[in-house]
């Protein structure tokens, strides 16, 4: 598979560690893995799921209601 | 994949241990006044809760307006150590959701180095899901009047994703056009405008929704310090390694 930019953008210290097409896709996976979380605990529209996550949707000021 | 088994290690770490923190200071903070202004949403009955929509309006209220509202309502935890217990459940799992978020996000940019550097990425995660999106769709209580759901809940997501992408082009760009688009992307969001309700009218006083407010940044500005700076220190123990 082919290489991303080879070094970080901020990698002084840390040089040249390989952005790779695996490593890219396992960000990638954890980033959908987190929408999922969050999507489904603060934005459902599942009325129990409101209400279990109730106060914490408002303690967070997602959209609520 | 042991790269996206770190990560996923670190996040869960992380997340756990804001997400706890996240519980007591709401604890402390914002559920009391959650709770007060229930008080004011039971004497107010449902046309407190009127989304602008008659029908939906007896549907959305609190199970405390009329009767036959439990089987309106659903399955609602009970007060006291289920609600808390449900609390601490959803401030430890979106917990790990936004430090998978935070973390996936540092590490295309090479990854978070240290605990102080990640107090620093959870500044701009902060800005991105607080912040930002607060600015026009500020912290509300039960019993105040809102748009319809979808609608703010699409501009929430629409308004943190402009300002993750500016906040990318602020740090990571140099050219003067990065930094006009990113302004750009701040501001239109608040051109458009988030959905409004048709009135303001609630029986919440001022006073309580001014403190809920403050209360709620600051917890947030505590949750997102603390997930970033935990982010930073555990990352490198694992995330290095690998």
């Amino acid at each position: 598979m082919s290489m991303l930019p080879t070094k970080f953008a901020g990698g002084a210290n840390d040089a040249a560690i390989a952005l790779t097409t695996a490593r890219v896709i396992s960000i990638f996976a954890a980033a959908l893995l987190g929408i999922f979380i969050v999507g489904g605990v603060g934005f459902s529209h599942i009325e129990a799921v409101h209400n279990a996550a109730h106060d914490y949707r408002h303690s967070m000021s997602f959209p609520c209601h | 994949m042991d790269y996206f088994r770190n990560i996923v290690l670190v996040a869960a770490i992380a997340g756990a241990i804001a997400g706890l923190g996240m519980t007591v200071a709401q604890q402390l903070t914002t559920v009391p006044l959650i709770l007060k202004a229930e008080v004011y949403e039971q004497g107010a009955g449902a046309p407190a809760h009127d989304h602008g929509d008659q029908a939906a309006a007896s549907a959305h209220s609190h199970g405390e307006a009329a009767s036959g509202a439990a089987e309106e309502e659903g399955w609602a935890p009970a007060d006291g150590f289920e609600r808390t217990a449900f609390s601490v459940a959803a401030n430890i799992v979106t917990g790990i959701g936004f430090a998978l978020l935070l973390i996936a996000a540092s590490e295309l940019f090479g990854g978070i180095k240290d605990w102080r550097q990640g107090v620093f990425w959870g500044l701009a995660g902060f800005a991105v899901f607080t912040l930002a999106p607060g600015l026009g769709l500020p912290p509300e209580l039960p019993a105040m009047p809102a748009a319809e759901l979808a609608p703010r809940q699409l501009w929430w997501v629409a308004t943190a994703l402009c300002a993750a992408i500016a906040l990318g082009l602020l740090v990571y760009q140099r050219s003067l056009v990065a930094v006009l688009a990113a302004i750009a992307l701040l501001v239109v969001p608040h051109l458009i405008g988030a959905p409004q309700p048709a009135s303001f009218a609630t029986p919440i006083p001022e006073g309580l929704h001014h403190s809920f407010v403050v209360a709620v940044v600051v917890t947030t500005l505590l949750f997102w310090v603390l997930l970033g700076g935990m982010a930073g220190l555990f990352r490198g123990r694992f995330v290095h390694a690998s």
